[in-house]
């Protein structure tokens, strides 16, 4: 049975993993030490095997026939439902990890919330990604205290970072139709509801890096609803240049 | 530049951890590889990042490389030598009950 709003929020969801997967993947070959480049493929691909789950179910939901790759290789960038966050450019590792950083913190948040939905197998997956995100934010934070706490240069670099990224973070708070429907389903967690938690984690982190979040930030939202900015499309055209120049192709 | 700013640049490598890996419970720690990391807690989660990728370990040690005094391999032939010709110190006059796994 087709069930639109579960197949938008697994989508979205599903969306964020794929983004960021593929954000962090291309630091493969770049990382600033061997050991270092690893472990952000291994995140990069703890990632893509959620997206792949959440796409899979999400088309399950939508009935209309599209698989994981369909979805993630066959929409444009308004059909996206991804955070503004997960988009942003890497910039420079610094960067790289206060963005990894905001998004895990919300992460470990989500899916131990998500682990009791009453749609068993999105409850499945975050079950399975909860262990993910738990390693995910220990790491990132560790990385955001070493440098905000490090070389004045890596403290200029973690803050410029943060005051760049710091108005896309709002944006995971936001209640929208989809999810408000769901949530009284108890099929989806209220974004709302993470404020709290989300900060509660955010906040002593940055404190011991010496970060200051920039003050007076606006929030930057359009995410869930397809409004990207300037870097999905590029990150698309990477993303997808196979699958658009060789439809269906395989190896 | 004094010799200390240098160290503390971007030119100073990580030190060198020797990574430990315990396979499955009841059996021992082995020797894997080594790793650079900033400090052991660092160590601890490139190892695993590094060498637990395909489920290999339950369990995990680090120790800085610095840490490990060895044999010198010059003097092989005056430690292990005079062991080969002691074929009596082998347990290979008993038989093994084939339950016994890790031996």
């Amino acid at each position: 049975m087709a069930d639109a709003l579960t197949a938008a929020y697994a989508l979205r969801l599903g969306d964020d993993a794929l983004i960021l997967s593929h954000r962090l993947s291309q630091w493969v070959g770049h990382g600033p030490e061997l050991e270092e480049d690893i472990a952000l493929a291994n995140t990069a691909l703890d990632l893509l095997g959620q997206a792949r789950l959440l796409l899979s179910h999400a088309g399950d939901r939508e009935s209309a026939g599209r698989d994981e790759d369909a979805l993630a290789y066959g929409r444009d960038v308004l059909d996206f439902s991804n955070l503004l966050l997960v988009e942003q450019p890497n910039g420079d590792f610094a960067q790289t990890m206060v963005r990894q950083f905001l998004f895990d913190a919300y992460a470990v948040e989500l899916w131990p919330r998500l682990s009791a939905s009453r749609d068993d197998v999105l409850a499945g997956i975050a079950g399975k990604a909860a262990k993910e995100a738990a390693y995910h934010v220990e790491q990132s934070a560790a990385w955001v205290v070493r440098m905000g706490d490090g070389t004045e240069e890596s403290h200029q670099r973690a803050q410029a970072g943060l005051d760049t990224l710091w108005p896309y973070a709002g944006e995971i708070f936001e209640a929208d139709e989809v999810a408000a429907a769901l949530v009284e389903k108890g099929i989806a967690v209220a974004p709302s509801e993470l404020r709290a938690p989300w900060q509660a984690r955010v906040g002593p982190v940055l404190e011991e890096a010496g970060l200051t979040p920039p003050e007076g930030a606006g929030i930057r939202l359009g995410g869930r609803q397809g409004r990207h900015s300037e870097h999905l499309g590029h990150l698309l055209a990477e993303f997808q240049f196979m699958q658009r120049a060789y439809p269906g192709a395989e190896w | 530049m004094s010799d200390s700013d240098e160290r503390a640049g971007n030119e100073r490598d990580w030190p060198l951890f020797e990574v430990f890996i315990r396979a499955r419970t009841g059996l021992h720690h082995r020797h894997c590889g080594s790793l650079h990391a900033a400090d052991p807690e660092m160590a601890l989660a490139r190892a695993r990042d590094v060498y637990t990728r395909r489920g290999e370990g339950t369990s995990i040690w680090v120790v800085a490389s610095e840490q490990i005094f060895a044999s010198d391999p010059a003097d092989k032939d005056m430690l292990f030598e005079p062991a080969m010709s002691k074929i009596y110190r082998h347990p290979s006059f008993y038989e093994l009950p084939e339950d016994v796994e890790n031996m």
